[in-house]
């Protein structure tokens, strides 16, 4: 392959004009964005989205912008999602489907990598952003700044894939990418380096977020927090953060030893000179394991909140809650080998992993009945939230047996990368991890916002997305057992072809829930005023985030709050005590907004791009530009500043007052009441 | 405890600590050294020897250099500490464990 100083292997013959599809998404996409920027251009919205957005380094605003984004993602990995179970119910026998072989894998390798890194990661980081320092009773995170800086390494890898959608083309080598395909002899395309490089940048800001709410959970607990008294999500995000930080680095230097033999020619994971492919699977398991926990934790996190505020109950057996959590930090690293049992390790290996894995399941197991348990003989009522968690826990075990099944390494030497394999891991995923995000979402909207979404269009949405589940993965089960493989993009097996017909039957009342979800958030925005939350705390629930006005100040809280139980807000509306904060009041240090941020997001991007296309002037320049960044930021003294009492009391006011009503008059009138 | 000083500033005994780790560490990096060039000691007697010196090394550092031992202040990093030790440990010895079973497996003679 040619390569030249200023566009390094970048030609125009990347743009992969010869496909509609490609170019058709592509063009709309670019009038979608133009009439975007046009439109907040006419609006004047610029420097509002600036200076209160994208430089911002408050955590409320950089979670819901972590949220924004993984919509967006989620969009586009639906859309492969679609795209592949179309073309696998046309592709038997004489029909050819429409997508060619290298584009399909293409597909499947970018819904993989999408839907983990960029639809799930982004979508707890922003739950737990937004939760997590007003649940422990904190004015920010223990690192702010970083805070913003890990958001745009984000953006900037999501982008990096997107773009692979224009110019060049994707991996074709699967999510996990597996050498020896994902080798330069194998993949000489820059497919392989747009994921590599996407992940490995996405990766740098999930560490350093991992860092980050680790730090800011041990060290900034409001006094009288003990580690026993933290609400369950906030002890889910902490062990969440523990993965994060042991596991991402093994997933760095993975790739890092990927890179050196594309780059560099070095032989670790080729199959000749020494290098040995199947390191590869087992590093990338030492990471990918965890992972899998790292998404499903804060999910379990949020299903323990909303299970028990609208049980109208405390959580039954928070400490075996905690101890499940802890056992799972340590469990989740003496699994992994079971994603390759078929690799050849023998008897031996592939036993104690075996039954290593099928121990996992009993911390998970007791949550489940922990959370029935909760239910049980309680006031349910039937939210939108609620209605999401009830989904996951029946959807949930049954993908836990078919989990315990696969654990079986005889069992799995069958079912290994056929659809039954597929089935499994979305059925934990589905229901494990995005259902709990999306009963999050609709938990926590009204703090974020002020009103709650509508509940009508939730409800439709839960409906489509679990009808839709099960008609999209229970016939993949059935076809694991037919023997049908994975990532196939065309198959002669007649008998298979009814079977993918209800799985893409399925996969449209899926969209027809995400059309739910965008209906759902249009309608409560239009009708904002009729669903406006007064209270502060909508639901009636524990923890400290509902005892502060919704939308919150600015600053949290204008008093840091005393904890005195595992419930604080509870024991407050129990205890008559009112939250509310009164003068006088002590002086608030907050920090600065900063556009380093965006700058080293933008910068991240132009790396990874240079990289991928071997533009090594690009390259250099990005390093050294993100270099200088980081020394502006060292040097800058002007980083935080004071809010005087008597502005504490003027925002502190305004807050109470557009929330209309104090939610402490709400908590003292709950007291009386109860 | 999650507003008490966890810092190890407030230890008042930290410069005699830092003397008596270096002189230990001293004494261990010479006795391994002096147990090899000697030639007093053979096979797996010196082996074992070096051994001993370098795991009785990482305590000494460990305890005077950044004071970890079993004070309440100090109980969050021996547990990092510990957590630590147990998931390298994991990974470290599955991967080999592994690995060696594969490559004796799939690659014999290789």
């Amino acid at each position: 392959m040619t390569t030249s100083a200023l566009f390094g292997r970048l030609t125009l013959d990347a743009i992969p004009y010869q496909n509609p599809i490609i170019m058709g998404t592509v063009g709309t996409v670019t009038i979608l964005g133009v009439l975007l920027v046009a439109w907040l251009t006419y609006q004047r919205r610029w420097a509002y989205l600036w200076n209160e957005w994208f430089t911002s380094v408050d955590h409320k605003r950089i979670g819901v912008m972590y949220i924004i984004f993984s919509v967006i993602m989620m969009l586009r990995g639906f859309a492969d999602a679609i795209m592949m179970r179309t073309h696998q119910a046309l592709a038997q026998g004489m029909g050819q489907g429409y997508l060619p072989p290298e584009h399909y894998d293409q597909i499947f390798s970018a819904h993989g990598t999408i839907m983990i890194i960029f639809v799930a990661m982004p979508f707890f980081i922003g739950l737990m952003n937004f939760v997590v320092p007003l649940q422990i009773g904190a004015r920010d995170v223990a690192y702010p700044f970083l805070n913003s800086v890990s958001f745009w390494l984000t953006v900037a890898s999501g982008l990096l894939v997107m773009v692979s959608l224009a110019v060049g083309d994707f991996s074709q080598a699967g999510w996990s990418g597996y050498p020896p395909y994902s080798e330069l002899k194998f993949s000489p395309s820059t497919g392989v380096d747009y994921w590599m490089w996407s992940l490995q940048l996405g990766g740098i800001g999930t560490l350093v977020t991992g860092i980050n709410f680790f730090v800011t959970i041990l060290r900034m607990r409001a006094p009288g927090m003990s580690l026993m008294k933290m609400p369950i999500f906030t002890w889910t995000i902490f062990v969440t953060t523990v993965l994060i930080m042991f596991s991402f680095p093994v997933l760095t230097v993975t790739l890092a030893l990927l890179a050196m033999d594309r780059y560099l020619d070095m032989h670790f994971f080729t199959n000749d000179f020494g290098g040995n492919q199947m390191m590869f699977a087992n590093l990338f398991w030492i990471w990918g394991h965890p992972e899998v926990y790292i998404v499903v934790l804060p999910a379990f996190g949020i299903f323990s909140e909303v299970v028990s505020t609208f049980s109208k109950k405390r959580l039954f057996g928070y400490a075996s809650m905690v101890y499940a959590t802890i056992a799972i930090a340590i469990l989740s690293f003496v699994v992994w080998l079971h994603h390759f049992f078929t690799m050849g390790s023998g008897a031996n290996v592939n036993a104690f992993f075996g039954i290593a894995t099928m121990i996992i399941a009993v911390p998970t197991g007791v949550k489940v009945f922990n959370w029935l348990f909760t239910m049980y003989r309680g006031r349910i009522e039937f939210t939108t939230a609620m209605m999401w968690s009830i989904g996951f826990i029946i959807t949930f075990a049954v993908g836990g047996m078919t989990g315990v099944l696969l654990a079986v390494p005889g069992a799995d030497f069958m079912l290994h990368n056929s659809e039954f394999l597929v089935a499994h891991f979305h059925n934990m995923l589905i229901p494990g991890a995005l259902f709990g995000y999306f009963a999050g979402y609709n938990f926590w909207f009204p703090k974020m916002f002020g009103f709650r979404l509508d509940e009508k269009w939730g409800k439709r949405s839960f409906w489509s997305w679990l009808v839709g589940f099960y008609l999209a993965f229970m016939p993949l089960y059935a076809l694991g057992f037919m023997g049908m493989p994975r990532r196939m993009s065309h198959y002669d097996n007649p008998y298979w072809q009814p079977y993918l017909i209800v799985a893409l039957l399925g996969t449209f009342l899926i969209a027809f829930g995400i059309f739910s979800q965008i209906m759902q958030l249009a309608v409560s925005i239009r009708q904002r005023h009729a669903l406006r939350d007064r209270t502060g705390d909508i639901w009636g629930s524990h923890s400290l985030e509902w005892s502060i006005p919704s939308p919150p100040a600015f600053y949290n809280f204008a008093k840091t709050p005393v904890v005195e139980d595992l419930y604080a807000f509870t024991y407050m509306k129990e205890n008559g005590i009112n939250p509310r904060a009164t003068a006088p009041f002590a002086p608030i240090h907050m920090p600065r907004n900063s556009s380093i941020g965006v700058f080293l997001g933008l910068f991240t991007f132009t790396l990874g791009f240079g990289l991928v296309w071997h533009m090594w002037w690009l390259v250099v320049g990005s390093l050294f530009a993100i270099l200088s960044l980081l020394v502006m930021r060292s040097t800058d003294d002007n980083v935080d500043y004071e809010l005087s009492p008597q502005q504490v009391a003027v925002y502190e006011a305004e807050a109470y007052q557009s929330a209309n009503q104090a939610s402490g008059q709400h908590a003292a009138d709950l007291a009386t009441q109860g | 405890m999650s507003h008490s000083d966890t810092h190890h500033d407030s230890h008042q005994l930290s410069a005699k600590s830092y003397v008596v780790g270096f002189s230990l560490s001293m004494l261990l990096t010479f006795a391994a050294f002096g147990a090899v060039m000697s030639g007093a000691l053979k096979g797996a007697t010196e082996l074992v020897t070096v051994v001993i010196c370098a795991v009785l090394q990482i305590y000494v550092q460990l305890r005077y250099f950044l004071h970890l031992d079993g004070s309440s202040e100090q109980r969050w990093n021996v547990m990092s500490f510990i957590y630590t030790l147990v998931i390298i440990a994991l990974l470290v010895v599955g991967s080999l464990w592994i690995m060696y079973n594969m490559h004796n497996l799939m690659m014999p003679g290789a």
